[in-house]
């Protein structure tokens, strides 16, 4: 988990597997819904044009994400 | 199919089967339903809350169908009031059949629910929507393989062209007829640690120890599907078992079990519960699923790329909600006006008919207390169908999820959702359709933030006041920036108390932003006409009732106690409209309330004006009109109105009158919807209350300071 970054670092085109959620409890639970667990992979598409937020592709679906909840979600870059 | 064929058909008992229909946000489950039930439904609201259900029938020869269309969600936790409401659908009223409508072009997020559905136990049919998308993405499904997973029969389906609906009533009767017996679905492996615990919990359960819990399992599903929800620490049902006075042992069993599973993974046992539950969802759809032709970019993508692009994205942004805001007021103006003028006919035909001396009392009520009041309601109508019209566009094409994307940012700033911004938009039209559109938001605490301090952007209607006031006292230059001030006023106030509230009354974590950008899809005309239609006709029914009582209350305290003018004193219909104005309850409570009032440079007769605003905003023009004994119709281009305005008030009181109108007490057709939208009087109350009192301190600073300062006292 050495190489592991925030995928609000991604940049974005780039790609990670998911290594841990650090977010809590409701964010948390709504990240896991989504798609967002370990070892999923998650592509980062673009920033909003205020450059929060930011769009990723997880489990087949498009989804948005604002910094502060994607700092919390720890990949590894692929 | 997952199917075993049973041999003997006998006819079914019971001819009225419950359906639910479950499904992801954006599943295409809505199309389905009016693909099953036609124009055949009707709106409801579950248990008081505002989460929309809708139910319909579907008439097979002698079966019934009901279909009831339970939210969309992702997720049967109980964390969200959408996911609450479907499950205890399913767990309640146990319907016979629960299709779940699945996006084909999105499988493996959407098996995730589906995955929960079947550990429910409940008999299940599967609608594999979204086929032509599939078809273009190249995607092919083995149904026979899926259906084996999720031991339901598997129809593939295109709602929007009714294709497959057929076969998939078909096998919704058949499964609730016991025509058709369910497989038993793949079990989810939680591996051994996770199996073990549900083993030992659900044998506490069966032990019934724990007898809420247990009739709560045996009503539902299996014991060991308690016993999984409750290691995921679901609200709901730990909730039940906190409560419950032998549950102890099971209770205790949950710590242990929670407690053994952090210890050994170092996560706690939701996230290991939900991780496992997708790692099955990614492998059914691994397995079932093909990909013939090597994706294309798609049309939904390149779309995409244009609207939320770093540049193009907020002007393009800005256009569609001109466009919105024209679609809503521009358009919606001259239906209005046919109204307006129609009620006013109608008005004016009863009072020919009816003449003054029979029955005066009645016919006032009639005319100034009925009609007017059922002309207030209606006259919103065009409005608020033409908002449901634009709302159902942006949702149903996506572009709802890509606006919140966009404005985002802006939004947080003040501590709300992205998707606050579009009823914060239509609230400069009309507050009224604006909090009917806070129902975009997921989320209760930004639906209800948005919705307490709507009244604050600058209506309509409070332009006329607006106009009257500034024209009065300032010259054209002048005045055009007084007004453009208000509005400034009335978006920074909205901005601080939305702010305040997030750290007072809806303190707590954020709401999580995490948020599905949709593809792109072309709407239908059936579902975008249901919408606006069935929306409106809950505004008419639920809203209209509440501001009819209000404006018959308003009536009588304009009516009462009746002035009987004097035959000798010869005084023209206007200036018995002034006496009676005058005499009445308003009129003598804008007296009591003159010491209160003069403070803030406010007499007698401001604010009898404002207590006719309670009704209507911009009823204080024609009130003031009528104070001075003026007509009815040319008020807010009186010059006369104007000059007695300035003979009598300084600028400074004028600038007050506007602020007070700008920030107190939201007209009743407000108070209406934010009652029914909030589920609630104290909030509508509060909010009326809150704001007039938040009113009085600003306009009082203002004045006092004003008067200090001697501005504004020429």
């Amino acid at each position: 988990m050495n190489d592991a970054v925030r995928l609000s670092q991604l940049e974005p085109g780039a790609k990670g597997r998911i290594v841990k959620i650090e977010a809590q409890s409701l964010i948390r639970r709504r990240l896991l819904e989504m798609g967002l667990v370990r070892g999923a992979e998650v592509t980062k598409v673009k920033l909003a044009p205020l450059a929060d937020p930011a769009e990723y592709i997880v489990a087949g679906s498009h989804v948005s994400l604002r910094r502060e909840e994607a700092w919390d979600v720890l990949v590894e870059p692929l | 199919m997952g199917i075993v064929q049973k041999t003997d058909k006998s006819i079914p008992e019971k001819t009225t089967f419950v359906v639910a229909l479950a499904g992801n946000p954006n599943s295409g489950k809505t199309t389905i339903f009016n693909a099953l039930t036609g124009s055949r439904q009707r709106v409801g609201n579950y248990g008081g809350v505002t989460v929309e259900t809708r139910e319909g029938v579907l008439r097979h020869g002698d079966i019934r169908l009901r279909i009831i269309d339970l939210p969309g969600t992702y997720s049967l936790s109980a964390y969200s009031i959408e996911e609450i409401v479907a499950r205890d659908f399913i767990i309640q009223e146990q319907p016979d059949v629960v299709v779940n409508v699945v996006d084909g072009s999105n499988l493996e997020r959407n098996l995730y629910l589906s995955v929960q559905l079947a550990e429910m136990g409940t008999k299940m049919v599967v609608a594999l929507n979204m086929a032509d998308e599939m078809r273009q993405k190249g995607l092919r499904v083995d149904l026979k393989a899926l259906g084996r997973t999720l031991g339901a029969p598997v129809i593939p389906t295109i709602g929007t062209r009714r294709h497959g609906i057929d076969r998939l009533v078909d096998n919704i009767i058949a499964i609730a007829c016991g025509e058709l017996d369910a497989l038993k679905p793949a079990r989810v492996n939680y591996g051994k640690d996770v199996n073990a615990e549900v083993e030992k919990l659900a044998e506490l359960i069966n032990a019934g120890q724990a007898d809420t819990v247990a009739r709560q399992a045996r009503q539902a599903a299996s014991s060991s599907w308690v016993a999984l929800k409750l290691l995921e620490n679901d609200n709901v049902l730990a909730e039940k078992v906190h409560r419950c006075v032998t549950c102890e042992a099971v209770r205790d069993q949950v710590h242990l079990s929670r407690q053994r599973l952090t210890n050994l993974y170092g996560d706690d046992a939701e996230t290991l519960i939900t991780e496992h539950r997708y790692g099955h969802a990614h492998g059914i759809a691994r397995q079932v699923m093909r990909r013939s032709v090597r994706a294309k970019i798609e049309l939904s993508d390149r779309i995409d790329a244009v609207l939320t692009h770093r540049v193009l994205g907020l002007p393009i942004f800005a256009v569609l909600m001109y466009l919105t805001f024209w679609l809503v007021f521009t358009l919606g103006s001259p239906p209005m006006e046919w109204i307006k003028a129609g009620t006013g006919a109608l008005s004016n035909w009863v009072a020919g008919q009816w003449t003054a001396q029979t029955l005066p009392l009645v016919r006032s009520l009639v005319l100034d207390g009925v009609i007017a009041g059922v002309g207030g309601v209606i006259v919103f109508l065009p409005n608020i169908m033409l908002l449901f019209l634009a709302i159902a566009l942006l949702e149903d094409t996506g572009y709802m999820a890509r606006a919140a994307f966009l404005v985002d940012r802006l939004m947080k700033w003040v501590g709300l959702h992205g998707k606050s911004f579009i009823p914060m938009l239509i609230g400069f039209g009309c507050t009224v359709p604006g909090i009917l559109g806070t129902r975009v938001l997921d989320n209760r605490r930004d639906r209800m933030t948005t919705m307490l301090v709507l009244p604050l952007m600058s209506c309509g209607a409070r332009l006329p006041i607006y106009m009257l006031i500034s024209r009065a006292f300032f010259t054209a230059n002048e005045a055009a920036l007084a007004v453009f001030a208000m509005y400034i006023v009335g978006i920074v106030l909205a901005i601080v108390l939305a702010k305040l509230m997030r750290i007072t009354i809806f303190r707590g974590q954020a709401a999580p932003f995490v948020m599905e950008l949709p593809p792109y899809r072309r709407p239908t005309l059936l579902s975008l006409a249901l919408h606006m239609w069935q929306r409106s006709w809950h505004y008419l029914k639920k809203a209209g009732t509440i501001i009819l009582a209000i404006s018959i209350l308003l009536w009588a305290m304009m009516a009462f106690p009746h002035f009987t003018p004097d035959p000798t004193a010869n005084l023209t219909d206007k200036q018995v409209a002034q006496k009676q104005l005058e005499r009445s309850w308003a009129g003598r409570i804008g007296r009591i309330l003159e010491p209160l009032t003069r403070p803030l440079g406010f007499d007698w007769k401001i604010n009898t004006a404002m207590i006719g605003a309670i009704g209507a905003k911009e009823v204080f023009v024609s009130q003031m009109g009528m104070v001075y004994a003026m007509g009815e119709q040319e008020e807010a281009d009186s010059v006369q109105l104007r000059e007695n305005l300035h003979r009598d008030y300084s600028p400074l009181t004028g600038i007050c009158v506007m602020l007070f109108c700008l920030i107190s007490a939201p007209c009743m057709a407000t108070v209406a919807v934010v009652r029914r939208e909030s589920g609630s009087w104290a909030w509508a109350l509060g909010q009326w209350i809150g704001l007039t009192i938040l009113a009085y301190g600003i306009t009082l600073v203002v004045y006092q300071i004003g008067q200090w300062l001697n501005v504004g006292m020429g």
